[in-house]
């Protein structure tokens, strides 16, 4: 990616990010097809035991992947909030990235637009746009942290998301919150985080209506979670006991993800 | 005649407990540095990568995944490691006293091989000062380690460290101060191979 100077604002190459998704894309999928031709290769008594050392290494690393989990969810603390930055320092422009580019961000039909609550909820009903904005609104100038590395300050504005969970009746027992969006991608979230303070389900960003590249209609911003848990373009949140994983949790990146 | 009793050492020269620790903690850093170059090259912010072929971990996932397993190997063998050292007091007795002149003039003699090794369980003035920054460099890189992995969590270090993009670039810096101190160390033993047994055997 880019070389970045000044550590305040780093101004994000977008053609650069793009490479960086594509490659990110790229390797899981290798990594995939390896496997596929190591079992191939399974036929073959010789390759045999390289992929039983291989799995067994993977799953030792995943064993202690669930081990950080318990240990995030265990040092996460419900009342600390991150730090807030006067609106001075934000990031212009607010790098782009997801895992695909920049001219595949998805178009949502605003007036169409229904966002989907199920599971452990009381109150089912599909929510409009306007219904969300007619919500009490919060904002916060917070610091987004990617799992790459990088860092950029932005401003989000929208519904508290504890505030919207107890609206919709939802079982604050239960464990997880599932995300599933209009780009495919899809994440979850543990129920602490769900409810802590600064969570937010935004519809602005910088004090307009969110961009199709920030996530239109629907981004959750949570400052205490790495960018990848942080879900746009959401069309369908549900309550749930059962683990949903994530596009990029199922491919080994850490669950909680938290900062 | 009179029996001169010949009192003879049969403590080893490296205890067992410092053994284990080096070893592991060399496994650890190993890890560490060549997953955290993997996770450096998904965002550089000096104007260069690790060449992939260093690299620990196929991409930026599996990276993670080998550098926040590596990380607590480091840090409870960093600890065991600590609390022997000071609780025998071997940390006392064999890295001081030191006096900064004492490291230039071992320096010196080092510089004009005329630094002499008799004595493989006294460490002279430039090893205890390396063997010391070194340790209070690892000691460095978890804590900027746990301000880039819980910012948040730990706002007392992430203000002390002057916020998480500061402890990014001291995180990167105390690691290349780490393998300076690992190439130079391993240039040593090489140097004066007569060390390394008793690193393995105890004497
Ligand atoms: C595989 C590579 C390594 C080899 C062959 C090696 C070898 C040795 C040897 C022979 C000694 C004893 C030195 C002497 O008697 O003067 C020693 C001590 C030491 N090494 Fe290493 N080492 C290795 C890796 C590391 C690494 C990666 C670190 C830390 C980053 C490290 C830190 C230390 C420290 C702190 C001591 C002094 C320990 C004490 O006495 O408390 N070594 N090493």
């Amino acid at each position: 990616m880019t070389i970045r100077k000044s550590p305040r604002l780093p101004a994000i190459d977008a053609g650069a990010v793009v490479k960086e998704a594509l490659l990110r894309i790229a390797q899981p999928s290798r990594r995939l097809f390896l496997r596929r031709s190591l079992t191939l290769g399974g036929l073959s008594l010789l390759t045999g035991c390289t992929i039983d050392d291989e799995n067994g290494v993977e799953r030792a690393l995943m064993a202690v992947s669930r081990f950080n989990d318990r240990v995030q969810g265990w040092l996460f603390d419900p009342d600390r909030l991150a730090p807030t930055y006067p609106e001075s320092m934000i990031t212009r422009p607010f790098p782009f990235n997801a895992y695909y580019g920049e001219d595949q961000v998805p178009e949502v039909d605003e007036s169409s637009y229904r966002l989907e609550v199920t599971g452990l909820v009381a109150d089912r009903h599909a929510w409009t746009l306007a219904e969300l904005g007619a919500l009490p609104q919060a904002d916060q100038v917070t610091r987004h942290i990617c799992v790459e590395g990088w860092s950029a300050i932005g401003k989000w504005g929208g519904v508290s998301f504890a505030n919207f969970l107890s609206r919709v009746g939802a079982d604050t027992s239960a464990r997880y919150v599932g995300f599933k969006c209009a780009d495919d991608y899809y994440t979850s979230i543990d129920m602490a985080t769900a409810l802590h303070p600064q969570t937010l389900l935004t519809l602005t960003y910088d004090g307009r209506k969110l961009p199709p590249r920030y996530g239109f209609p629907m981004k959750l911003r949570m400052p205490t979670k790495l960018g990848y848990k942080n879900p746009k373009h959401i069309q369908a949140i549900f309550v749930t006991n059962t683990y949903p994983g994530g596009y990029w949790e199922d491919q080994g990146y850490n669950w909680f993800g938290g900062t | 005649m009179r029996e001169t009793a010949v009192i003879v050492d049969r403590r080893p020269i490296h205890p067992g407990w410092l053994r284990a620790t080096h070893w592991l903690n060399a496994v650890a850093v190993v890890i560490l540095a060549m997953s955290g170059w993997r996770i450096y090259n998904a965002s550089p912010f000096f104007g260069f990568r690790f060449a992939d072929a260093i690299t620990l971990g196929g991409w930026l996932g599996g990276a993670i995944q080998w550098h926040f397993a590596a990380m607590w190997l480091l840090a409870a063998n960093g600890l065991a490691y600590l609390a022997c050292n000071i609780g025998s007091a071997r940390l006392l007795r064999k890295f001081f006293p030191l006096s900064p002149r004492a490291i230039v003039a071992d320096l010196r003699a080092a510089l004009r091989g005329r630094l002499p090794h008799e004595d493989p369980s006294r460490y002279n003035a430039v090893q205890r000062a390396a063997y010391l920054f070194v340790i209070a460099d690892i000691a460095l890189l978890v804590a900027s380690g746990l301000v880039l992995w819980k910012s948040v969590q730990f706002p007392l270090l992430r203000e002390l460290l002057g916020g998480y993009e500061a402890a990014r670039r001291i995180h990167f810096l105390s690691m290349a101060a780490l393998v300076a101190f690992v190439g130079i160390h391993l240039a040593m033993v090489a140097l004066v191979p007569r060390t390394l047994l008793p690193m393995i055997r105890g004497r």
